[in-house]
């Protein structure tokens, strides 16, 4: 087993009656890394996170934390994690405090410990404000940070967070954001979204699902580069439509384009070129040799975006093409 | 230990952070108060042999709030926690699922206990103005109080183990009525069938919930029933322990 591992699943599938939410993953995440799960709706993410919990059982595989087995061992396991669950339930009926204090506890530590530990989340968190209120009457974002902060209540080694930035306006998504950075070095985080430049933004390495399979596993510069090599090219040029595809289509390096008409003379011109070549040098060269105004000559940077729908519609993409 | 005192601490809590509680204490103690008055109103026409305590139980007014609270005591427990989802949080924090089952069930037994106090006030007005304490001496009060206690557990745990079948609160409190009335009529079929063997009428009158408490309000504590009561509570906990630990093997 490898010492440096926070997590480690082998071929962990779940089936529920008559579906498979989870088919035979395999996945490892060390220690200090914060890791994204990244699928739409539906892919097993909230699934495979019960899993790691302690809440569900596995149909079939292992599960490791922290060298523990996740159902023989399942209190060592779950003394070791901090998860919060989707939609993070809370007791609405009790004070900020209180719950904290009673969630420390809960988690097994002693009474001096649980004040200190409870008094550094709320200061991490920034629920030291409101930490006398009703979590029922505070807004989704301070309840997000109180279930944040009951996460990290034990200082464990391992946070789970599904879904944490969902329902947040832009700012509370900041806040999150910055908060799961800084756990960074000293816990590991797994944290689930189906929102990309979010998982950009906060992960060192990301997982994306798609039906119950781990489609892609690398690094948000990685997945980049994997389809960077169809770079396409958007180029708007003064010329005639004609001569354009004409031009286009005697050029070696285009494997395909595209030309729409722009407003006034202007030409709007998509080109894929072939084996991921940079066209832009081809294409300015071209226009000074015709003579033709250039106004708009830019390289699609393919975004996580585009990696997602490619890796996670694998189906819908072949029955187009 | 310290986990179990955690958790019925904050079960306990929720009984009175919510008006639910105080809404079954203030119906409880108008239906005690009410038996009181028809007691009273009794005795006061024609004089009884029968210890107070055990007249209290002849007006019917004791079955109808054990039945009717103890469903509403236990709907809460597991089948709010499933909804709303906090079930998630509890159970992957390190606790155990007989930890946790017991601090539910515990929290709700004394919860219980504490409805049943204004009746022990009852009993005070009427040893006040009777000056007559052979009328409520300790034992009958006692007995009276273990037989209260050890039913309502009997209900209590019928109510949990519906409570953690379900999601809904509703259902939970309906499916503990119908165990709970079913359970109690039980006894009544002993009599009202005319008995074709002997082993069956001597089965269901160990169920006779009724007569068994009767004797409690006279202050006999009978080790069977004391057993049987015990026994029965501890069975459905252990069934309800099951239902919490069947996500497990699901």
């Amino acid at each position: 087993m490898n010492e440096n591992a926070m997590i480690e699943v082998t071929n962990l599938s779940k089936r529920y009656a008559g579906r498979t939410a989870v088919a035979g993953i395999s996945f490892t995440v060390a220690r200090g890394e914060i890791v994204g799960l990244l699928g739409p709706n539906g892919a097993g993410k909230s699934t495979t996170m019960r899993i790691l919990a302690c809440y569900l059982p596995a149909t079939s595989g292992t599960v490791h934390v922290g060298g523990f087995d996740v159902f023989h061992q399942s209190v060592e396991v779950r003394r070791r994690i901090g998860y919060m669950p989707e939609n993070n339930p809370l007791y609405l009926e009790m004070r900020v405090r209180e719950y904290l204090k009673f969630r420390a506890r809960l988690k097994g530590l002693g009474w001096r410990r649980s004040r200190e530990r409870v008094n550094t989340v709320m200061e991490q968190c920034g629920l030291t404000d409101v930490s006398r209120r009703i979590i029922g009457q505070l807004s989704k974002g301070y309840r997000q940070r109180v279930g944040m902060a009951d996460a990290l209540v034990h200082d464990p080694e391992l946070i789970i967070l599904d879904e944490p930035t969902i329902g947040l306006d832009p700012h509370q998504i900041r806040t999150v954001r910055q908060l799961i950075k800084g756990l960074a070095p000293l816990h590991t985080v797994l944290i689930s979204t189906h929102i990309l430049p979010e998982a950009e933004m906060m992960c060192n390495r990301m997982l994306i699902m798609y039906d119950g399979k781990i489609l892609a596993a690398d690094t948000p510069e990685n997945l980049q580069r994997l389809v960077a090599g169809k770079n396409q090219i958007i180029v708007e040029l003064a010329a005639p439509a004609a001569a354009l595809r004409d031009c286009w289509s005697q050029l070696p390096e285009i494997e395909y384009f595209d030309v729409s008409a722009s407003e006034g003379e202007y030409q709007r011109c998509a080109l894929t070129p072939r084996d991921g070549l940079d066209l832009r040098p081809v294409v300015f060269a071209l226009a000074l040799q015709n003579g033709w105004v250039l106004r708009e000559l830019t390289r699609n940077r393919h975004s996580l975006e585009d990696i997602y729908v490619q890796v996670t519609q694998p189906g819908e993409e072949e029955e187009n093409s | 230990m310290r986990i179990f005192l955690t958790l019925t601490r904050r079960e306990l809590a929720a009984f009175f952070v919510s008006v639910s509680g105080y809404v079954i204490i203030a119906a409880v103690t108008l239906l005690i108060g009410w038996s009181f008055v028809v007691v009273m109103t009794n005795l006061g026409s024609d004089p009884s042999p029968m210890p107070v305590t055990e007249m209290f139980y002849g007006t019917y007014f004791f079955w109808l709030i054990v039945l009717l609270a103890t469903p509403i005591i236990t709907m809460r427990l597991f089948a709010l926690e499933k909804f709303s989802g906090t079930f998630e949080t509890l159970m992957t924090a390190p606790v155990g699922d007989l930890q946790v089952v017991a601090a539910k069930f515990t929290a709700a037994a004394v919860f219980y206990l504490i409805m049943w106090l204004p009746l022990l006030a009852c009993l005070f007005v009427v040893r006040h103005f009777t000056d007559q304490p052979a009328t409520l001496d300790a034992g009958t009060i006692g007995g009276m109080y273990l037989g209260v206690f050890l039913v309502g557990c009997l209900f209590l745990s019928l109510g949990c183990f519906a409570s953690a079948l379900s999601r809904s609160q509703m259902a939970a409190a309906m499916i503990s009525f119908v165990l709970g009335v079913s359970l109690f009529s039980l006894g009544f079929l002993a009599q009202a069938i005319t008995a074709p063997t002997q082993w069956k009428t001597k089965l269901l009158s160990y169920f006779g919930l009724f007569d068994q408490m009767n004797d409690f309000a006279q202050g006999v504590v009978d080790t069977r029933t004391v057993i049987f009561y015990v026994s029965l509570t501890l069975f459905f906990l252990f069934l309800t322990l099951r239902v919490v630990e069947s996500r497990r093997w699901k």
